[in-house]
């Protein structure tokens, strides 16, 4: 046997929850080389994780392998007895998961849980394991490599958690380890110390990896191959340079494709781009006690400014706790402001919602991330979007039902989908109904709160497109809150950079590449780009990042 | 990622999945139900009849499960007895729940000092054990059926009340909600039409529950001979009645014994086997 | 950390606290709407008004309920529960014995049910789906969906009118030697371990097998860990918080259990004592027993609670 890991016609089956058999892996075969990292890549449900999985033998709870060889160092995963698997596992093959928060026992130091797979399997003393969990820690570029292991997880940040996940792995010198999206749930800031990390440490000890993930251009700095997922198939495989410069398969294209999202045609009507639609000044808002000065204790937004103008877009972006969702929401009034005025479309608007009249809140529409949670579950998508048509506009059932269909026209879906309940629809269909109850309304300003974050790269980027040919047949305004500069860059004419509840920065979409403040500049150049060297001819300011980087 | 579980045979009808178990525990509960409604039109005898020389007389054509510490027909108080323990059990868990339900999502919509004041006031309430309630207030006021069904469903409120406002919180906390309340809507309709259908089921097993506690409440009240009194008897107060038959294992005895058993048994069994709607995406 | 957990923990006492006010007045207006004029009752059909009303007085019943209430909590805490209506004697005389005979035998079925229960529901989780895990889970379903004192006819109908092995009555005054002491208690014992294990299992069971699917347990499996590892190491330490707060929570039914059972097996103890009362109407007896369990049931939810506060491993 040549590679190091083999799988040949893999099979997986899966049960419904009504007991159905389903098969989500259907045939799957790839080869990974000593020392080589292969990415998986592929959409949500394309499989990638299953397949990740099953390389250690093992299937999630539901799901069964039932057919295929997946042959690992000359061994047949799938053949093993449970017992000689969990010999396997921990020595030959490790896992990196990819929420490392969760997958941390809460209840035990992080040192204990690190080396406990040199207990399972008895490797070394635990005196020496310390010894070179530490070492790790180091290679890792952990802070305070002696003291970190005493710590509890829930005492360690997001991104450490990562890292000392893969110092877990890396302890019983595995030849092979697996990373399950590992930097997805971690800002941009953050994810470049720990890609680092992981690809030095990697490359020091000769490791084979499985990178799992639906990011190309992360993808692109560590692999030395892809392998394309979609539905439970094998689409294409290729160095990830090929992939990147020459990709055969239609579905790799429009990867690639939505990638790169089409920059906007700048504004013909510089004429009627002097109608302020929505203006906030010196707002603030936040939680906790409030004190003598009327302020709350915990300020997420610190005086915030900015002017929506009528038919424009305005992009927010930051990191997580930046306070941009903040923003939003005291912008619609559900979380009132502390202080600061809000005027809308010439007139001064109370802070909170219920204050306001019902053509204020009609006006301003907001959409929300989750569409999972931003739509009953409970109800037929056109009792959901017929809603609005019924409190705002009092139409009547025929009438209703008349513009339930153009509005699911407008947002491209098919008529029929309106006797469906949102658990039927898949996660982009979802987010247009969302959408389509806000057109609704017929609204002049639509808050998107981060509106293309759950969804695949493919869906998002042709989320994206409708949004702007809705703007311009019929003339709306957005606010565009997103951490991800590539979505606000698509859309948006002035983008606002927000860090630590205040806004640092407003450009314009055609300067990003020129940011004046040095937290933009971090936050700008911590974007991954397809180009494979990118990551390797990243220099960062060591000064910026430990001013800026929440690490 | 779903997790294996252990079902048993499950048929499919009408787009919903049925397990065997479910079916069998939902007749015996219409059975008894048919028979709380029917009793006084089937019943061979008045309850108040003594139709037998002897008394605990066994099982025989007539008089189909013997007779009781009087010699009155069993057959016709058990079917009675059904009528008492059903009926009193329903009404109280019907209010108990509509109660406890409705103040739970108003308190969860409207959170603040209703919220509070309302948890405080009734988890306080929960702090006094059910039975020794029950003993209480069927010892001051007496225990006439509108005392018994109203005592019993003011002991259920606050679990009813704690448990749906729990829920409601988890809905409450949706974007849905927040679209619905900045779109401008009134609590009675974030209550009506945006939680309750997302309840309801958990709702519906919890009124099951319930209405198990409280059978079993009834009965052991009125074992202790502080429920229905005297020529009215439920199951429980015909166990007591005739618990003198218990050395030589009269019908009198294990009849009515049974009669409770099969009823929360069932509904128990019923909650765990609830059809389930077949929701798959063609994948 | 420790001062936030420190401060839910008081937070939760004062909650009780409260709660225990709330409670008190309510047991006291409850018993207060007894019927008939206690005055009347005590002194009989054949009393003048006159006689009626001069008892009243001394008895403080023309007072405003509000008042009678606090004259009563002051006499609580001095240690002076009343007088028995019935016999004259001090509530507290009357008690005291009781209480005794009543705890001894809580105490016993907690020493009972718990190891039992706890070894059944986390064997059954480790188990799921097994045959021996469908069997206690049905035989505790069974259990829970019948009247106490189902399980206490049927423990009779067993041991005393079949196997003939004890004695249906309990009487705790003839305990000369162990044997004696075994007869005595095992009847309500055997009644009340049964009704709480029932509940202690289905609690714990479902407490380890939501441990057991925690994504911590699943890295454990991918790190090569046995099966009994996953669930020493990764999943019990996790359930400890929610499988005392369990045992806390089930053993509160003994509450009710003692009522049935004492009843039934004729056991001198508080209970028995009670329902005794309610059928004289001794107002002051009634108060203190309603009391004295109230007290008993809010000290174990509370302390399950705080347990479940305390185990939490993120305020540690």
């Amino acid at each position: 046997m040549s590679n190091l890991v083999e799988v040949r016609n893999l099979r997986i089956e899966a049960k419904t929850d009504s007991g159905r058999l389903v098969e989500i892996i259907k045939g799957v075969s790839l080869d990974i080389a000593d020392g080589e990292i292969v990415a998986l890549i592929g959409e949500s449900g394309s499989g990638k994780t299953t397949v990740a999985l099953s390389l250690m033998g093992y299937a999630r709870p539901g799901c069964r392998i039932t057919g295929g060889e997946i042959n690992v160092s000359g061994r047949n995963m799938a053949a093993l007895s449970e017992k000689e698997r969990a010999r396997l596992r921990g020595t030959d093959i490790a896992y990196v998961p990819q929420s490392a928060a969760a997958s941390f026992n809460p209840s035990s130091t992080v040192m204990e849980q690190v080396i406990e797979v040199t207990r399972i399997h008895k490797l070394m003393p635990p005196e020496r394991a310390r010894q070179r969990a530490v070492e790790l820690f180091r290679a890792l570029s952990l802070p305070d490599p002696e003291g970190i292991g005493a710590r509890y997880p829930h005492q360690v940040s997001g991104g450490q958690l990562q890292r000392l996940s893969a110092a877990m792995a890396l302890i019983g010198d595995p030849k092979l380890v697996i990373f399950d999206e590992p930097t997805t749930a971690l800002d941009v800031t953050t994810q470049i110390d720990v890609l680092k990390a992981f690809k030095s440490v990697m490359r020091a000890g000769g490791v084979a990896g499985v990178y799992v993930s639906h990011d190309l251009a992360v993808v692109a700095q560590i692999a030395d191959r892809i392998v394309v997922l979609k539905g439970g198939e094998v689409q294409e495989t290729g160095t990830t340079a090929a992939i990147l410069s020459a990709a055969q398969h239609p579905y790799t294209r429009e990867l690639l494709a939505a990638f790169e999202p089409k920059p906007r045609q700048a504004h013909a009507d510089a004429d009627a781009g002097t109608k302020q639609l929505l203006r906030i000044d010196n707002v603030t808002a936040g939680y906790g006690a409030v004190r003598a000065d009327g302020l709350p204790l915990i300020r997420a937004v610190d005086s915030v400014s900015l002017v929506v103008e009528k038919g424009r877009n305005l992009g927010v972006i930051g990191e997580s706790g930046c306070g941009k969702s903040t923003l939003a929401r005291v912008i619609a009034g559900i979380h009132p402001a502390a202080a600061g005025d809000i005027v809308f479309d010439g007139k001064e608007l109370q802070r909170a919602a219920r204050k306001r009249s019902q053509d204020q809140l009609r006006e301003m529409q907001i959409v929300f991330q989750y569409a999972d949670t931003a739509l009953n579950p409970a109800k037929p998508v056109e009792d959901i979007i017929s809603r609005p048509l019924a409190f705002y506009h009092r139409l009547d059932r025929q009438a209703r039902s008349k513009r339930v269909d153009e509005l699911l026209d407008m947002v491209r879906l098919p008529r029929t989908l309106r006797y469906r309940h949102p658990s039927e629809l898949s996660g982009g269909q979802k987010q247009r109904v969302n959408f389509a109850r806000a057109l609704a309304a017929a609204p002049k300003l639509i808050i998107c709160d981060e509106i293309t974050s759950a969804l695949d790269t493919v869906v998002a980027s042709a989320v994206i497109e409708l949004l702007k040919e809705l703007q311009r047949e019929l003339g709306l305004s957005y606010i565009f809150i997103s951490h991800d500069l590539s979505v606000v860059e698509a859309i948006c004419d002035e983008i606002m950079v927000m860090y630590n509840g205040e806004r640092v920065e407003q450009i314009t979409p055609d300067k990003v590449t020129a940011p004046t403040h040095p937290y933009s500049k971090l936050l700008f150049s911590s974007v991954p780009k397809l180009d494979p060297t990118w990551l390797d001819g990243l220099v960062r300011d060591p000064e910026l990042v430990s001013q800026y980087g929440h690490r | 990622m779903t997790i294996a579980r252990a079902t048993t045979s499950r048929r499919s009808f009408l787009g919903h999945s049925y397990s065997l178990v479910g079916v069998v525990a939902a007749l015996v509960i219409l059975a008894w139900t048919l028979v709380a409604i029917l009793a006084p039109y089937v019943i061979p005898h008045s309850i108040g009849d003594i139709v037998d020389d002897d008394y605990f007389g066994p099982m025989r054509q007539g008089l189909w499960l013997g007779s009781d510490y009087l010699g009155r027909d069993m057959l016709s108080r058990v079917l009675m007895g059904a009528r008492y323990t059903v009926g009193i059990s329903l009404a109280a868990v019907s209010i108990a729940c509509f109660s406890g339900v409705v103040l739970g999502m108003i308190a969860a919509v409207t959170g603040g000092w209703l919220d509070t004041c309302l948890s405080r006031f009734l988890d306080a309430m929960n702090s006094i054990p059910s039975k020794l309630f029950g003993l209480v207030v069927v010892a001051a006021v007496g225990s006439s059926i509108p005392v018994l069904i109203l005592t019993l469903a003011v002991i259920y409120i606050p679990g009813a009340y704690r448990f749906a406002r729990a829920l409601a919180v988890n809905i409450n906390t949706m974007d849905f909600i927040t679209v619905a309340r900045v779109r401008g809507e009134s609590t009675v309709y974030l209550i009506g039409s945006e939680i309750l259908p997302n309840i309801i089921r958990p709702v519906l097993a919890d009124f099951g529950l319930r209405f198990v506690f409280i059978v079993l409440l009834l009965s052991g009240l009125s074992f202790l001979g502080l429920g229905l009194q005297p020529p009215l008897a439920d199951w429980g107060a015909l166990v007591r009645e005739n618990i003198g038959g218990l050395p030589f294992a009269a019908p009198a005895v294990i009849v009515p014994s049974l009669a409770i058993a099969s009823l929360t048994i069932s509904v128990n069994l019923l909650i765990d086997n609830l059809p389930q709607k077949i929701r798959d995406r063609d994948a | 950390m420790k001062s936030g957990v420190l401060n839910l923990v008081l937070k939760r006492l004062g909650i009780a606290v409260i709660t225990l006010l709330i409670v008190m007045f309510a047991v006291f207006f409850a018993t207060s709407m007894l019927p008939g004029d206690t005055a009347s009752i005590l002194l009989g059909q054949a009393a003048t008004p006159e006689a009626v009303a001069g008892l009243r007085e001394a008895m403080h019943l023309n007072d405003p309920a509000i008042l009678r209430f606090l004259l009563w909590l002051v006499g609580l805490l001095h240690g002076d529960l009343g007088t028995s209506y019935a016999n004259e004697m001090p509530v507290a005389t009357l008690i005291g014995g009781r209480l005794v005979n009543t705890m001894k035998l809580a105490g016993i079925t907690t020493l009972l049910s718990v190891p039992l229960a706890l070894t059944l529901g986390i064997t059954a989780a480790m188990l799921r789906g097994s045959v021996y895990d469908r069997t206690v889970t049905i035989l505790s379903i069974g259990v829970i969906s019948v009247p106490e004192f189902m399980v206490a006819t049927l423990a009779v109908l067993l041991f005393a009118v079949y196997l003939k092995w004890l004695p249906a009555l309990s009487s705790v005054n003839e305990a000369h030697s162990l044997t004696d002491l075994v007869r005595i208690y095992a009847m309500p014992v055997i009644t009340l371990t049964f009704v709480i294990s029932a509940q202690m299992i289905r609690m714990t069971r479902a407490a380890v097998i939501e441990t057991l699917s925690t994504p911590y347990v699943e890295m454990a499996l991918l790190k090569g860990a046995s099966r009994s590892r996953m669930v020493l190491r990764h999943a019990l330490p996790n359930a400890l918080g929610p499988i005392v707060n369990a045992v806390a929570l089930s053993l509160s039914y003994l509450v009710g259990g003692v009522i049935i059972v004492e009843t039934i097996f004729n056991y001198p103890g508080i209970a028995k004592l009670m329902v005794d009362a309610v059928a004289t109407r001794d107002l002051p007896l009634i108060q203190s027993c309603a009391m004295i369990f109230c007290l008993g049931y809010l000290f174990l939810i509370t302390a399950a609670d705080i347990v479940a506060i305390l185990s939490n491993p993120r305020l540690r």
